[in-house]
């Protein structure tokens, strides 16, 4: 709790030094946080209370299922990346003997051999570059107003359409496959930061591939990834606030609004500001109780802070 | 969309506009790398000073900086500079600083590993020829912290680029901006949308690939 201590009192400091720069006048309505109805005479034209929580309640919503799909898809992403034995799949009963001289595909005694290992570990190197070189917001806009014109007439209107919460839903699907390339990066790390002898040991010991991932390389690896893990957790919360340009109302959209209300931009900011850091501090207390839960008794942390 | 296809013809007929665009949004990235390094290597000094004041003031700036969303830091800067300063000074201006404050924080964190990854023995080395602290720092351990640094440096350059594309929210013309207007006025959002992408994928993938070449140069050393 220290780190949020420190946060603050950083936040009370910065407050107090833009507030005494200059030539600073401004009418202060910290009242108007608390507006839960319209009162016209209190300076409420909305309730800007109310908005704060939903907005908050959105931004943790969105952000929490983005996250979801953004662990799951980027830990398999993560782990194809580290795959370097060929998968292969025999495909039997060709007549006649055809040469191949590619890396993936190959021929011996009348039957084809396709490595779909490379297929697997190229898809994964070309889906972490594309996401990870195009802007967010961009890729917002993509899918939100590009991809339904791709799709089939039927589904393309579907998605329009029928698609409950449709701003929502996509915010959180992009969110989610773009945070996945972040993810899968850092799985690929972790696994790769072991040593190899750890992987010949287990194959020593007649483990197969998916035991040597499952039972030796995944349980090390994810413990060793906690901490940037939880800078990824974090950004997706950061993120989340892109959404606002495709119109879901989370914190900062909230504040805004607030803002183009009642003309407390000081007000609403340092209310989003303040929520912002508290859901860092809650989200870095969270993981490192998480860390120090699943801590392998003897094994030294590498993330020694 | 009045028709179906994919209009190169719009494309093509925008380059200049979109140029324009994009000379913004580069001028928005070297500004904001050059300021972010400049303010955010004083911020790694200060966090690794001696006096306790010091490092604690600059250690909460980064830690505040870090838990903000940078729409939320635009948004607080394109409000309070005008406040602060008493007079309008453009969405330009306000969105600068609000890069230059944002990625200072990131820079720091950067710099400050840098810095430690410097040999201590370096740093003794230096103290017992008989160098101030400034001396030290100026000619011994920042030269050898820089030369660690550069790939990590030129991939914060790629975020940052990235990072521009949010000067959206205030209505700056930049180049994603830029490609909005032609998109919305002609309604061809697909065309512009895609192009878009690509413009930016090129863009990065070509300094991801300067990462990697400058990552095998420095370990090879």
């Amino acid at each position: 709790m220290r780190g949020a201590l420190r946060v603050g009192l950083s936040v009370v400091v910065l407050l107090g030094l833009t507030g005494c720069a200059g030539d600073f006048r401004y009418n202060w309505q910290w009242s108007i946080l608390a507006c839960t109805s319209e009162n016209i005479d209190a300076g409420c034209i909305g309730p800007y209370f109310y908005w704060i929580l939903q907005g908050l309640w959105w931004t943790i919503a969105v952000a929490s299922a983005a996250w979801v799909i953004a662990f799951s898809l980027g830990s398999v992403i993560g782990i194809l990346r580290t795959l370097d034995k060929p998968i292969l799949v025999v495909v039997p009963f060709v007549k006649s003997p055809i040469y191949f001289r590619t890396r993936w595909i190959g021929t011996s005694k009348g039957i084809i051999t396709v490595d779909v290992g490379w297929f697997l570990h190229g898809f994964a190197n070309i889906y972490v570059t594309v996401f990870r070189n195009v802007p967010l917001l961009v890729q917002l806009f993509l899918w939100y107003f590009v991809f339904p014109e791709l799709l089939p007439h039927d589904a393309g209107m579907w998605l329009k359409r029928d698609l409950p919460f449709p701003e929502v839903s996509t915010a959180i699907f992009c969110l989610g496959l773009y945070t996945a390339s972040r993810v899968a990066e850092q799985v690929r790390a972790g696994i790769n930061s072991i040593s190899r002898g750890q992987q010949y040991a287990a194959m020593a010991i007649g483990l197969t591939p998916v035991q040597v991932y499952r039972y030796v390389l995944l349980p090390v690896s994810f413990r060793i990834i906690i901490p940037p893990l939880t800078s990824d957790f974090l950004g997706v919360f950061k993120n989340s606030s892109l959404a606002l340009t495709i119109g879901v109302l989370e914190l900062t959209a909230m504040t805004r609004q607030i803002e183009e209300y009642s003309y407390a931009g000081f007000e609403a900011f340092t209310a989003a500001t303040v929520l912002y850091i508290g859901v860092t501090a809650i989200v870095m207390w969270a993981m490192r109780i998480v860390e120090a839960r699943v801590r392998i008794p003897g094994m030294i942390s590498l993330q020694a802070k | 969309m009045e028709s179906g296809g994919f209009d190169f013809h719009i494309i093509f007929h925008s380059i200049p506009f979109l140029a324009k665009g994009m000379g913004l949004t580069l001028l928005l990235t070297v500004l904001g790398i050059a300021g972010g390094l400049v303010f955010g290597t004083l911020l790694a000094l200060a966090r690794l000073a001696p006096f306790k004041v010091l490092s604690f003031v600059a250690g909460s700036y980064v830690n505040f900086f870090r838990s903000m969303p940078l729409i939320l830091v635009i948004f607080w800067f394109y409000f309070l500079v005008p406040l602060v300063l008493g007079q309008e000074i453009g969405a330009f201006q306000s969105v600068l600083i609000a890069f230059i404050m944002f990625e200072a924080a990131y820079y720091c964190e950067i710099m400050r590993a840098g810095i430690q990854s410097v040999k201590v023995g370096q740093a003794y080395a230096g103290e017992a020829l008989g160098l101030t602290y400034p001396q030290n720092m100026r000619y011994v351990v920042l030269p050898q912290a820089f030369r660690n640094m550069i790939p990590i440096l030129v991939s914060q350059a790629i975020v940052l680029f990235q990072d521009t594309a949010l000067v959206y929210v205030v209505g700056l013309s930049d180049f994603l901006y830029s490609a909005d207007i032609v998109a919305n006025s002609e309604n061809r959002l697909m065309e512009m949308y895609v192009t878009v992408a690509i413009v930016y994928f090129a863009l990065c993938s070509w300094g991801q690939f300067q990462v990697r070449n400058l990552q095998k140069k420095f370990a090879h050393e």
